[in-house]
């Protein structure tokens, strides 16, 4: 009931949040709008508004952490954010439509999924470009990078695979078939496992790194709901790798997954739609992009209760948190 | 490679999509643990047309389609080759084009001799149950063209598998569109093919079902004509305010499957009104307005490979080779028993672009599907309509629902 009131973006004012002492700042690309929000730690509003590209989708920050690499699709190339000045500094080629990227394991590398040409591009980030394209499924759409920098796991969404891609000679090495139309792919922190959403299936895949092989699925029930209503889309684990923070689409539902017995401990009633996730720097907080109801919702992750949510552009899709 | 007898007045279209050549571009990737690393597992697919002349739009804007259907499917057919290469299945395909007068059980017999039992049929009615009867339990089929109502009930058969919508799915999710707007009120024009009176029938069921009310029912009885035509607007603007004259309504439905006069309607009513129906806001399973939910994909990979944009037969042809390929990737093989019943089973579960999973009704075949309900340039809504609730899947508010169907065969 509490969550209920939350998310109807009701009564917020009698709430004291303890804001930590290092602020951060989220971002949140708007899909409808072509605008980015930015959302300020310290009073958690919106409190700068930022024109960007068209149909802006996935978000990636840079190694340092000050630079924002925003997959605007409907201009078929990723745009480079400053994200002292706030200002567009470079674009780099991408392929067509590009959603979602994951950026290598020593900050050099950029890998960008295109969903219309079933390919992987590579984008070196020291020269601005494009220096290899890697056949995979179609419609490729997730992109994880393994800790040690040895995998990139990217999903097909038709083709309903996880393509592991080993990064020292960028070729496919081995493909695992998961359920209907996987989104995204993360990589638990110790390397050992990658999760795998699929949003039509309902279901999340563990696939074990060393033997590529699904040693658990993760299904979800939500008592009023109906099945085909429960969508996994983003997934994020907590640092320690213990938890993982699932948002399950139209059902307006964030699970939250013991990740060593694979059990969902709660499910938090968020905005309408929700599509991505990412946490706070100190762990305690989750922010959401609710793209039907046009706002961002904050979980607490030690309650596990919706406190706030934040209204933001027209369809909040991609969401990163910059310590 | 297998040689297909040509028939007399059965035209073999073209070979198209040989597993291995069509699937190249990822037949440099390893195959994962379950491949099989001997003979990859063949899976046969036939479709069926009718050799007909191509319909001519009555809006000039429209261009004539000549080749419906079989483009949707070749793409499907590419992209379980592509998942093929991956787990050791190639999907062979031929479309057989058969002539009007030619014996449809012939050509299952053919079929069924030659070891295909996988059929998508892009025929109507008369055809289709002709097929069904003679392929019997040796065969699967895919129904992409017909959306008879009678077929989703006493007309059902056991092996025939609905993936176009029926009539009354479509008018339900029109219905429900116009009773969430409270426009509730109508007239109807009605045209004077068989179809244009079954539109009727359906509308009349889906009005009863959510509370519409069919003020008034009238025929359009001007001959249709040629669609180019000198001056031809100065008549339509005669014909259209005496036709829709009459009994006060919110909304004109017009019934014109035929695509003979609805279009006349638009801008030309008697008194000020929107036009649904089979014209002006309509309800159907595919438009090119729409990419939600990763559509975009699906329209940009079918106008590249075809030259044009995907129609509704050409997206439930996809989906029924799509609904081939999910089904063999789970339980490897090209049994078309085994097919069936995985495609029934709680597992299967279509990514088809609507937004969540689509699968198939267990008491009539008939695949479960949101319907968009578009205007000539954009789309408005997609049925099933908030607050349209059902026990089980808000989806089967849309045509027969299981205590309401007549269909039997399903219950053996």
């Amino acid at each position: 009931m509490i969550d209920n009131l939350f998310t109807a973006g009701g009564v917020c004012g009698i709430l004291i949040l303890s804001i930590p002492a290092h602020a951060y700042s989220i971002y949140v690309s708007n899909e409808k709008d072509n605008t980015l929000s930015v959302i300020d730690s310290e009073n958690l509003e919106v409190v700068e508004t930022i024109e960007i590209g068209q149909r802006p989708r996935g978000l990636t920050l840079s190694d340092d952490n000050n630079l924002l690499y925003v997959c605007t699709s409907d201009d078929n190339h990723v745009e480079v954010l400053d994200l002292d000045s706030h200002k567009v500094v470079n674009t780099l080629p991408s392929g067509p439509d590009p959603e979602l990227m994951a950026l290598g394991p020593d900050g050099k590398l950029l890998y960008i999924a295109n969903e219309d040409d079933n390919l992987v591009t590579v984008v070196d980030l020291e020269t601005n470009s494009m220096t290899t394209q890697i056949p995979v499924g179609i419609e490729p759409e997730g992109m994880g990078v393994s800790p040690d920098g040895k995998w990139l796991v990217n999903t097909s969404e038709t083709t309903n695979m996880a393509h592991f891609i080993n990064l020292e000679n960028l070729e496919v090495e081995h493909n695992v078939l998961v359920d209907t139309r996987p989104r995204v792919a993360q990589f638990s922190p110790d390397g050992s496992e990658v999760w795998v959403s699929a949003e039509i299936g309902g279901t999340i895949s563990v696939i074990n790194v060393d033997t590529k092989e699904i040693t658990t699925k993760i299904k979800f029930e939500v008592a009023g709901l109906q099945p085909e209503e429960i969508q996994p889309v983003g997934l994020k684990f907590s640092a320690s790798g213990e938890r993982v923070f699932a948002a399950l689409g139209p059902s307006s539902r964030v699970a939250v997954i013991d990740a060593v017995n694979y059990e969902v401990i709660k499910y938090l009633l968020v905005g309408q739609r929700v599509w991505n996730l990412d946490f706070s720097p100190d762990g305690k907080y989750v922010f959401t992009t609710n793209g039907i109801s046009n706002d961002v919702s904050v979980i607490d992750t030690e309650k596990l209760r919706v406190i706030k949510s934040i209204k933001v552009g027209r369809l909040p899709w991609g969401i990163v948190v910059r310590p | 490679m297998q040689i297909y007898k040509q028939l007399p007045g059965l035209i073999l279209k073209r070979k198209v999509c040989r597993g291995i050549q069509a699937a190249c571009m990822l037949c440099l990737l390893t195959l994962p643990v379950n491949a099989q690393e001997s003979e990859p597992l063949q899976i046969r697919i036939a479709m069926i047309s009718l050799d007909e002349k191509p319909h001519l739009p009555l809006s000039l804007i429209d261009l004539p389609v000549n080749d419906p259907a079989v483009p949707g499917a070749q793409m499907a057919v590419k992209e379980n080759n592509q998942t093929g290469t991956f787990t050791g299945q190639v999907f062979d395909f031929n479309h057989y084009l058969v002539s009007e007068d030619y014996p449809v059980e012939a050509l299952a017999q053919q079929l069924i001799a030659d070891g295909v039992s996988l059929l998508v049929a892009d025929l109507p009615i008369k055809e289709l149950l002709t097929l069904a009867d003679s392929v019997d339990d040796k065969g699967l089929l895919f129904n992409v063209r017909a959306q008879d109502d009678e077929l989703r009930n006493q007309q059902c058969r056991r092996n025939l598998l609905h993936l176009t919508p029926s009539r009354a799915m479509k008018t339900d999710a029109l219905v429900q569109y116009l009773v969430w707007k409270r426009w509730q009120d109508w007239m109807v024009i009605v045209g004077r093919h068989p179809q244009d009176q079954a539109y009727l029938t359906a509308l009349e069921r889906s009005a009863k079902r959510f509370n519409g009310k069919i003020r008034e029912v009238k025929p359009w009885t001007f001959d249709a004509g040629s669609r180019r035509t000198d001056s031809g607007h100065v008549l339509a603007q005669q014909q259209v305010p005496v036709a829709t004259r009459g009994q006060d309504h919110q909304v004109l439905v017009v019934a014109d499957e035929a695509d003979e006069f609805g279009e006349y309607l638009i801008y030309r009513t008697d008194s000020p009104r929107p036009v649904a129906g089979t014209q002006g806001l309509i309800a159907t399973s595919w438009h090119r307005s729409h990419e939600q939910w990763g559509g975009t994909q699906l329209q940009r990979r079918f106008f590249k490979q075809s030259g044009r944009d995907m129609k509704p037969r050409d997206y439930a042809a996809w989906m029924a080779v799509r609904a081939i390929g999910e089904a063999t990737t789970k339980v490897n093989t090209a049994d078309h028993d085994q097919i069936r019943q995985f495609l029934f089973s709680s597992e299967f579960k279509l990514a088809a672009f609507k937004g969540l999973a689509l699968t198939f009704r267990s008491w009539n075949g008939q695949l479960r599907q949101p319907i968009l309900v578009v205007g000539p340039r954009m789309l408005v809504s997609v049925s099933p309509q908030d607050k349209f609730l059902h026990q089980f899947s808000t989806l089967d508010t849309l045509g027969y629902d299981q205590p309401e169907s007549g269909c039997q065969a399903f219950n053996q």
